[in-house]
């Protein structure tokens, strides 16, 4: 296709807007951690790390990343292991009512926060499971769930199905063949799913907000924080949450990528 | 897809399809039917009584607010699935078409990041940057323009729902374009379309089913999303979920919440099918 090269020039610039306009927040509020003044203009006042010494100082902030830490952790061990099991049974067996099945995983993420909020809120409240930290766990696991299957069964969608079938004529049982065959193969995309999950988890605030109770995560305690008002403070916890998202989010990538790449070969 | 037929599942099978069964329909069917028959319940004295009756109904559905709130929520939700598509469209357009390979990946690699990083740090970052005295009317000075005022508008909200869905719809319009067979697209231009006809007649047509799911994520995000409204509109006009926020936070009145909850699900239901439907309809017909 010929195209003129100013056109070819104005998209890529268009493309970069796109970009400035989606990393612009991250990227200042990263600068405005950073800055002395208490309400962040242009010129930005002096260099400080007062935002930080701050946080760091803040025993509420120690305690949300504590709970956010042990919230996220086994949400993406319990979300992976629902997703594992959910897509192997997919890839695996062909049985009635499947579509419904499917169903109960995938639907979750299509409905929006709030509105999981609020019944998940009532129901732990009704069974007396609620304001607890393992209330957050279960909410963020139904969430985050579809994605580790998707993860998961991506990968298997790529192993033969006369593996399975040739590891049991060799004489392995299926539970033996399950720990020797499938679940090396589909390590890449448990790591994948396992960091993503927690990232999902890190990041949730509505439902945390609502079930939580006196048990906050970080979100919940930023999102009380932005209440109140224009708080620098912000900044600095949301630099800190920003890259311990980032990291898991490309460590998920790189595991998804080294597993494309492998399969690209072989 | 190997889905070998059973008839009966031994206890291996069951171990690797129960988990989710029982944990869905305790965790995720269990609340969201809670919540319908919590729509029933009665309030008095701020506790809630189980019950089966229509007050809240009558008293949500009969009320003005309710009913100007829910059409600003289907306008503004309207209003950033049209602006994002719009603006998507000529960024995945490149991506797709004129970007290598490499750079088609680094491009959707990148832009996965934000959709997972946290959006409500990203909104109050937003507020900064588009306040009176904030970094773009302090650019938009030094060219001798403005103050304008941003936040407490409509442009306020628009501009967290575009954080919150562009990195999204970018990506899905980029990897539906990205399958068109280019063949087609060669095709059409030796066939003497102009561009701009080659992307209505061709692309379009082509990409439609990635395209209105594009669409319809976009929707979702914005219609449940109470941040950026909240924050950056200032919710003067409150959309539905700032009302579920306002009714349940302030009175205990979870009842009428779950009113407000149902419809929205009901909305978003109806357009989600009908924009399936029309998504893979005719699949056959078109050329």
């Amino acid at each position: 296709m010929k195209q003129s090269r100013s056109l070819n020039f104005a998209l890529a610039l268009y493309v970069a807007l796109i970009f400035v306009f989606v990393f612009a927040p991250i990227v200042f509020s990263m600068i405005f951690s950073f800055n002395s003044q208490r309400f962040p203009t242009i010129p930005l006042g002096e260099f400080t790390t007062e935002w930080y010494a701050k946080i760091l100082a803040d025993p509420d902030v120690w305690e949300a990343a504590l709970n956010s830490l042990i919230v996220s952790c086994s949400t993406a061990v319990i979300a992976t292991f629902l997703g594992f099991s959910t897509a192997y049974s997919d890839f695996r067996y062909g049985f009635r009512f499947k579509g419904p099945y499917l169903a109960l995983i995938l639907l979750p993420p299509t409905i929006p926060l709030i509105i999981m909020a609020l019944a998940m809120l009532a129901w732990f409240s009704k069974i007396g499971m609620s304001g607890q930290l393992y209330s957050i766990i279960i909410a963020h696991s139904v969430l985050t769930a579809p994605f580790a299957m998707a993860v998961i069964r991506l990968r298997l969608n790529q192993m033969d199905p006369d593996l399975e079938a040739a590891a049991w004529n060799l004489g392995g049982s299926e539970w033996q063949t399950m720990r020797h065959v499938i679940v090396p193969f589909c390590k890449p995309a448990i790591f994948s799913s396992l960091f993503l999950t927690a990232a999902v988890s890190f990041d949730e605030f509505a439902v945390s907000w609502f079930v939580s109770g006196l048990n906050k995560t970080l979100p919940v305690v930023v999102l009380e924080i932005v209440q109140g008002n224009i708080d620098p403070q912000v900044n600095a916890i949301g630099t800190f949450v920003f890259l311990i998202s980032m990291t898991l989010v490309v460590l998920a990538q790189l595991f998804f990528a080294s597993r494309q790449m492998k399969s690209t070969q072989s | 897809m190997s889905t070998t037929p059973e008839p009966r599942p031994n206890i291996y099978a069951l171990t690797w399809r129960l988990p989710i069964i029982f944990w869905q329909l305790v965790f995720f069917v269990g609340p969201v039917l809670f919540m319908v028959a919590m729509s029933f319940f009665l309030v008095k004295n701020y506790r809630m009584t189980e019950a089966f009756e229509f007050v809240n109904w009558g008293r949500m559905l009969t009320r003005g607010f309710f009913w100007d709130s829910y059409w600003y929520t289907v306008f503004i939700a309207t209003v950033s699935t049209v602006c994002a598509m719009c603006i998507a469209f000529p960024a995945a357009f490149a991506l797709a078409f004129r970007a290598s390979e490499s750079t088609r990946r680094w491009a959707i690699f990148l832009l996965i990041i934000p959709f997972f990083t946290s959006y409500l740090v990203r909104t109050f970052s937003w507020f900064v940057i588009l306040s009176e005295s904030g970094v773009v009317n302090a650019i938009l000075g030094y060219v001798g323009l403005g103050p304008y005022t941003m936040l407490n508008t409509n442009f306020g909200t628009l501009v967290g729902y575009m954080t919150l869905t562009l990195p999204l719809v970018v990506i899905l319009q980029t990897v539906t374009m990205a399958n068109i067979d280019k063949n087609l697209i060669e095709a059409a231009r030796n066939l003497g379309c102009s561009p701009l006809r080659t992307i209505w007649q061709v692309i379009i047509p082509l990409a439609k089913t990635g395209l209105i799911i594009a669409a319809i994520f976009c929707f979702i995000l914005s219609f449940g999303d109470f941040v950026a409204p909240f924050y950056l509109g200032g919710s003067q006009e409150p959309t539905l979920p700032i009302l579920i926020l306002d009714t349940t936070k302030s009175g205990q009145q979870w009842p009428r919440a779950a009113v407000v909850a149902i419809m929205m699900m009901l909305t978003l239901f109806a357009i989600a099918f009908t924009g399936i439907a029309l998504a893979y309809r005719k699949g056959k017909g078109a050329k």
